[in-house]
Order: C-alpha cells, then sequence, then structure tokens
C-alpha cells in the first residue's frame, strides 16, 4: 500500500528540502522503495541537496506535456539503491503545472513506489496546493518561532480544507516535524519549548530535529544528512521520524551530540 | 548595554507563545468563515458616510486591536473643513425655498 506524503510549511527556509531529502534516504535505507518529488516549478532545489543536480535530463513538466516518460525523467539516487528523484522545471512557468497532469502523475508513482514524498514550495499559491493536494500524510515542517508557527498553522488549514482528502470528508494524517530546535535556548527560555508549539498546533510529533552544523555541511556536499554523517545528531532524529512514519513506536528524544573522550579532549571532532 | 545586562535579560518564550495563541485564535475564526470581515466593515461604514459627507480615502485611520477577549475596530474620518457652514448655508437655502 503506497503512502503519497507531502512535507510542507507555508514558509520558506525552515527545512523543508532538507526535511525531505532526509527523511526520503532514511526511508530508502530502511528498504522502502521511495521516491521524492520536488514541486517548486522555476526554483528547483532538491536535485542539489541530493547531489543530483548534474543528471537532470528531464522534469515533471516534460512528463506532463508528454514529451518525456515518467522513467526517463526519474533519476536513480547512486548510493542508496530504492530511492528516486522526480526534478522540477528550473525554466518553466509554474502555471504549467496543471492538476490533472499531477494527478496522472501521482497515480502512476503510486504504482512504482513505496512512499511519494512532496516537497512542496513555500507559500500557499499554486504549487503548494498542487503538492498537498493527493497527500495521505502530511508532514509540517515548524521552527521554534513566531512566523513559522503562524504559517504552520495556515498550512494545516489548507489541508484541511484543500486537499482530496478534505474534499472526500476523510481527514488528512498531519504530523509535525520541529526542525532546528536547540534545546539548550528553549531551556533557558529564549525559545519555543516543544510543548508550547504543540499546544499551539495540536497535532502529534513526529520528530524534533536539533539545529547542527551537519545540516549544512550534507547540502554542501548534495548528500542527505542521513547518509553523509549517520550518527549526527539531526540523522539520528530523521531517522526516528522516518520510523515513526513507518509506524513504529519510537521514544521521543532530542538527539545531542555525541561527545567521546577524543572530541572532549580536543575540543572538535577527531575522525 | 551593561556588561551584566544578561542578568535581568527576560526569557521571551512565554511572551511569543502568548502572542501567537491570541493571533491564532483570531485568524482561525475570520480566516475560515467570514474572510475579511474587518475588510467588510470597512467598506460598509465607509459607504454610509459617504452618502452624506465626501470623504477623502486618504483621511480615513483604520485600527484593529486583537485583544484575548474582545477587539475593537477604531475608525476615524476626517472631516473636510467647511462642511459645517456647508450644511448650515444647505439649511438656509432650504428654510428659503420652503
Amino acid at each position: 500500500m503506497s503512502k503519497v506524503l507531502v512535507v510542507t510549511s507555508g514558509k520558506g527556509g525552515v527545512g523543508k528540502t532538507t526535511s525531505t531529502a532526509a527523511l526520503g534516504a532514511a526511508l530508502a535505507k530502511a528498504g522502502k522503495n521511495v521516491v521524492v518529488v520536488d514541486f517548486d516549478v522555476g526554483l528547483r532545489n532538491l536535485d542539489i541537496v541530493m547531489g543530483a543536480e548534474r543528471r537532470v535530463v528531464f522534469d515533471m513538466i516534460n512528463v506532463i506535456q508528454g514529451d518525456a516518460k515518467l522513467s526517463q525523467a526519474l533519476i536513480r539516487d547512486k548510493r542508496v539503491e530504492t530511492l528516486s528523484i522526480l526534478p522540477a522545471s528550473q525554466t518553466r512557468d509554474k502555471d504549467a503545472l496543471t492538476s490533472e497532469g499531477v494527478e496522472k502523475i501521482i497515480a502512476e508513482l503510486r504504482e512504482k513506489f513505496d512512499w511519494v514524498i512532496c516537497d512542496s514550495p513555500a507559500g500557499i499559491e499554486r504549487g503548494a496546493t498542487l503538492a498537498m493536494h493527493h497527500a495521505d500524510v502530511a508532514v509540517i515542517v515548524t521552527n521554534p518561532e513566531v512566523s513559522s508557527v503562524r504559517d504552520s498553522d495556515r498550512i494545516i488549514g489548507l489541508l484541511d480544507s484543500k486537499t482530496e482528502r478534505a474534499a472526500k470528508g476523510e481527514r488528512i494524517e498531519k504530523h509535525l516535524l520541529l526542525t532546528r530546535y536547540d534545546p539548550v535556548r528553549a531551556a533557558r527560555g529564549d525559545m519555543l519549548k516543544t510543548e508550547d508549539v504543540l499546544e499551539i498546533l495540536s497535532i502529534p510529533l513526529l520528530g524534533i530535529i536539533p539545529e547542527s552544523p551537519e545540516v549544512l555541511r550534507a547540502s554542501n556536499l548534495g548528500t542527505p544528512v542521513v547518509l553523509s554523517n549517520p550518527d549526527a545528531a539531526p540523522s539520528r532524529a530523521y531517522a526516528d521520524a522516518a520510523r515513526r512514519l513507518m509506524g513504529e513506536q519510537v521514544p521521543m528524544t532530542v538527539p545531542g551530540e555525541k561527545t567521546g573522550f577524543l572530541t572532549k579532549l580536543f575540543g572538535r571532532r577527531v575522525a | 548595554m551593561s556588561f551584566f545586562s544578561f542578568l535581568s535579560r527576560k526569557p521571551t518564550a512565554a511572551i511569543a507563545r502568548d502572542r501567537l495563541q491570541i493571533l491564532l485564535a483570531h485568524e482561525r475564526g475570520t480566516l475560515g468563515g467570514n474572510s475579511d470581515l474587518v475588510a467588510i466593515l470597512q467598506e460598509e461604514i465607509l459607504a454610509v458616510i459617504a452618502k452624506h459627507v465626501s470623504v477623502e480615502r486618504e483621511k480615513v485611520q483604520i485600527k484593529l486591536d486583537r485583544g484575548d477577549s474582545f477587539s475593537t475596530l477604531e475608525i476615524g474620518i476626517e472631516i473636510p473643513p467647511g462642511l459645517a457652514e456647508k450644511q448650515a448655508s444647505l439649511k438656509r437655502a432650504a428654510l428659503r425655498a420652503s
């Protein structure tokens, strides 16, 4: 039974693409057949974050307009066999994204993959509503910060009213992914706590991703963080989140960086 | 900023949480049903006033303050000078005609 998941947030820059890449890679590493789909027409970035930017030949718009077959546009990841990416168009206008075209592509992807992960563009315009339209599950990426929480609340409202599931009177499964979390600042009272955000948005928590330099390192390399450094704190948090998506019960923790003897001695990572 | 200012610095997360709770309580109500209640009120109130007084758009000030238990909508309209005299002369004209 395949699942369509949308990674969305309303606000830009909170970590949608990073989270799409990381969750996709974590699910694929667990043996699932996964495709990550970029819906940000004109401002595609999933390809570069995944390190596939030089392998893009055809994109989703080519498929919608019949210039390429879906199988020609899909790029197989070189590190994890069961992971693929469907890039967005960088040059075309976002009006080229038609709802009929998207519907057809999603239906075809459902047949090929266990998980279809849609990376939504920021905002609440056409691209974002199309990305969420066919979703069974939504991951709402939120930073512990007022503008991000406000935008997430708006997106939750759209998920409950503008999606296919909502139109059929069904509920869409929603999960909160709190990113760029700093437990020390939260404890000091200088950052919204997990409980604060959960109380305001009242949706279940999928995971807490701690703020970490590893995330930027991973995007520099073009490798999802769970693959570039699987032991890093954000990688463990994403791996746990992926297991929860698969229905496993995993205790909720905020992973910290491991400080081994040598690290303490030299004050920095040695390996 | 003194060296010890960090000692007296108050935590801000609780303020953020309270502001969000008040704001979202309002947005959920207005965005869900009657989308632009304030905009509609503004238009209709101005239309009523414009029937009797010529109102310049730039001279209208609208303030909304969303509170925890109630909100206030404040509309300030600057009436053009000489309006009172104009009205008086209109009245005189009406009297003379009758």
